[in-house]
């Protein structure tokens, strides 16, 4: 690097700066961005707690052919309501059905429609909410009321209107979520852009004629992924819990597949309630371990992106 | 082109900002940030725009550089190409412009993006102006920054690894990076210690030279001005109250308002020290700008007069060029 200043004469005023130079790099640190986000994650005993949790439930659904022993969907004549044994770890369903098998293949639906709505509405959210935030005026103006025409819809009435014209599915049930939640993150992401569109760094990049697309998705996007992890995290802890609501009521994903809601379904009978809790508490576990879980690394992905608390 | 030409003129610029409150978000007022200045800076000049904070000097710089609209009134460039009216241009026809002018911050914690190295954050606006390969755009950063005195190596580090001087520099390098003739320098070095002030100053002082700059060095601290700038322009309230040499606004101080704001400057000799004179209450809010000279609630020579009549921005006698000055009680204007 010196040889480029070897072509001018030294003046004092290199040697002054060679001297602050060399103190700079004594003092420099070598400690990388993302290496400084884990450790802080890493540190916090919850959020890996959580995700230990979310990580072993998640493989467990994902690998569910090759754990469950029982086809979920296949009733057993006669093994009726059994309780936990050997053969069926979380005891038999109604219809004979292992219910193990059906907590393990549920949890794949169930984690695909949380995890998926909120993709969903982030990716939608964020698109509309960073453009939006930034370059304001009408534009902004219209996707602030678009967005608080779906917020304030009454989602049961949502679900029962498409229901009652689309009929019941899974992909039904994700439209609907995301529908519904892709304006919580939207606001999210735009009230992020109104306090980072002030920012000196911003102003220098219009001032080179860079466009506002440019500017907003390349350069003050990265500043607000913080935030908009822990919304994603969070939504899907929403989502699930709201899946299984649905799924209680009969309205969620049809009830010939097996998700977390539909399992808890059975439950709405008094005689299981009361004399089956094998049917409904392990399910009900599994759904409460993971929403927290996912909670936990929520957390925890605050802390550690959460800029006041960077040292 | 003529050393001393004007580069930009401005011309009764005004920037008014609308207030909106209540529920209902109506506009109830504006406020007048820039109100009407009308201001030559000349090429290869350092033109001061000094003033109490709050008066409007960002907001005439992000004018100049047309990061906010003037509501009012034009700036026009003139360069090799002739004269071109900045402000009746779209952003696309302003493209061909934003490469000559520029402008380095007053934040060093704002002024670079946290989520990219130096060299992220330097390289979009090189790829703008179409330096087209990577290795390229590498050594241009790494001679920009060695411009600014620092190692190349540096552009592949985080903004939160450097200290406010070596951010400032850094802004400095990429104000520098596609070559502008003119460098807004808005409180550039305002946030640092003195002694990285003269630094900044100094390194500032030697690009200028170097590539032929032009700035308009803005500051709320006079005792800057002093030591850097050719002319410098007195603005209170949206309005330039005094423009002249930079020597002469020291030693022939024509408005009160920089007579009071000189006499605030700790002077070292002795013989000179003046009385200071204390500006008393507070900088009135630019959304309701007092009657006549805005200056008058708290000018300690005000007369009747100056409650109700604008003084006109006037030219004095003056052995360094002109001296402009915006108040009633100066006798001797020079006939137009
Ligand atoms: N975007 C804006 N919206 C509304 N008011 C603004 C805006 N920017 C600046 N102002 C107001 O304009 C006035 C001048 O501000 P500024 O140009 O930043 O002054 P200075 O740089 O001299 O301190 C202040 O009263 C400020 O509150
Ligand atoms: S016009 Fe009057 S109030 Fe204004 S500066 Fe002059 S003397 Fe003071
Ligand atoms: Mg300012």
């Amino acid at each position: 690097m010196t040889d480029a200043n070897a072509t001018r004469p030294r003046t004092r005023r290199d040697a002054q700066f060679d001297k602050i130079r060399d103190r700079e790099a004594a003092l420099a640190g070598t400690r990388q961005r993302t290496g400084r986000f884990m450790s802080k994650f890493l540190n916090n005993r919850l959020a890996v707690m959580g995700f230990v949790i979310f990580a072993v439930i998640c493989l467990m659904s994902l690998f569910a052919p090759l754990i469950a022993q029982h086809d979920p969907m296949s009733p057993n004549l006669r093994a009726i309501a059994k309780p936990p044994s050997a053969e069926h770890w979380f005891g038999t369903d109604k219809t004979g059905r292992d219910v193990f098998a059906r907590v393990l293949y549920g949890g794949r639906i169930s984690i695909l429609v949380g995890l998926g709505s909120a993709l969903l509405s982030a990716i939608i959210g964020v698109i509309i909410g960073v453009y939006s935030g930034y370059v304001g005026g009408w534009l902004d103006w219209i996707a602030m009321r678009i967005s608080e025409i779906f917020m304030s819809f009454p989602q049961i009435i949502l679900v029962l209107l498409l229901v009652a014209i689309l009929g019941q599915s899974l992909l039904n049930l994700i439209v609907i979520f995301t529908l519904t939640g892709w304006g919580g993150i939207y606001r999210m992401a735009r009230a992020r852009m109104l306090s980072i569109r002030e920012e000196e760094y911003v102003q220098a990049l219009r001032s080179f004629g860079l466009g506002p697309a440019r500017i907003a998705y390349k350069h003050m996007l990265p500043n607000a992924l913080g935030p908009i992890m822990v919304n994603i995290t969070l939504s899907t802890a929403a989502f699930i819990l709201q899946e299984a609501g649905l799924s209680f009521l009969g309205l969620g994903v049809p009830l010939s597949i097996p998700t977390w809601g539909n399992i808890l379904n059975a439950a709405q009978d008094l005689r299981v309630l009361e004399q089956n809790w094998w049917i409904w508490l392990p399910v009900g576990a599994t759904i409460s371990l993971f929403v927290l879980s996912v909670n936990f690394i929520g957390d925890g992905l605050r802390d550690a992106t959460d800029p006041s608390q960077q040292g | 082109m003529q050393p001393n030409d004007p580069i930009l003129k401005l011309r009764d610029v005004q920037v008014h900002f609308p207030v909106k409150t209540g529920v209902f978000k109506r506009v109830t007022g504006h406020v007048r940030a820039v109100d009407g200045v009308d201001l030559d800076v000349r090429r290869g000049e350092v033109l001061g725009l000094v003033g109490e904070s709050g008066c409007g000097k960002t907001t005439l710089g992000k004018a100049i550089l047309q990061l906010v609209r003037a509501t009012q009134g034009t700036v026009t460039y003139s360069g090799e190409d002739g004269e071109t009216e900045l402000t009746s241009l779209d952003d696309a026809g302003l493209f061909r412009f934003r490469k000559r002018l520029q402008i380095v911050f007053q934040d060093p914690h704002s002024s670079l993006n946290p989520a990219f190295t130096i060299f992220g954050s330097l390289e979009d606006p090189l790829r703008h102006y179409g330096v087209k390969t990577r290795e390229e755009r590498r050594k241009i950063v790494g001679d920009l920054l060695e411009a600014v005195n620092m190692r190349r190596e540096s552009m592949d580090r985080y903004p939160h690894e450097f200290s406010g001087g070596q951010r400032q520099r850094i802004g400095i390098a990429r104000a520098l990076s596609i070559e502008p003739e003119l460098i807004v320098c808005d409180e550039a070095v305002s946030a640092l210690d003195v002694s990285i002030q003269a630094q900044v100053l100094q390194l500032l002082m030697a690009l200028k030279r170097e590539k032929n700059l032009t700035y308009v060095f803005i500051t709320h601290d006079l005792s800057v001005t002093e030591y850097l700038c050719d002319r410098i322009a007195v603005m209170y309230l949206g309005k330039i109250v005094e423009l002249c040499d930079a020597e002469d606004l020291y030693a022939n101080t024509l408005h009160p308002y920089s007579e009071a704001l000189l006499s605030a400057i700790p002077v070292a000799d002795l013989d000179k020290k003046s009385r200071r004179i204390v500006l008393q209450g507070d900088v009135p809010s630019p959304v309701n700008p007092p009657s006549g000279c805005p200056f008058h609630p708290r000018c300690r020579y005000a007369v009747d007069r100056c409650k109700t009549e604008v003084p006109e921005l006037r030219r004095f006698k003056s052995a360094k060029g002109e001296h402009m000055a915006a108040c009633h009680l100066i006798d001797q204007p020079l006939a137009e």
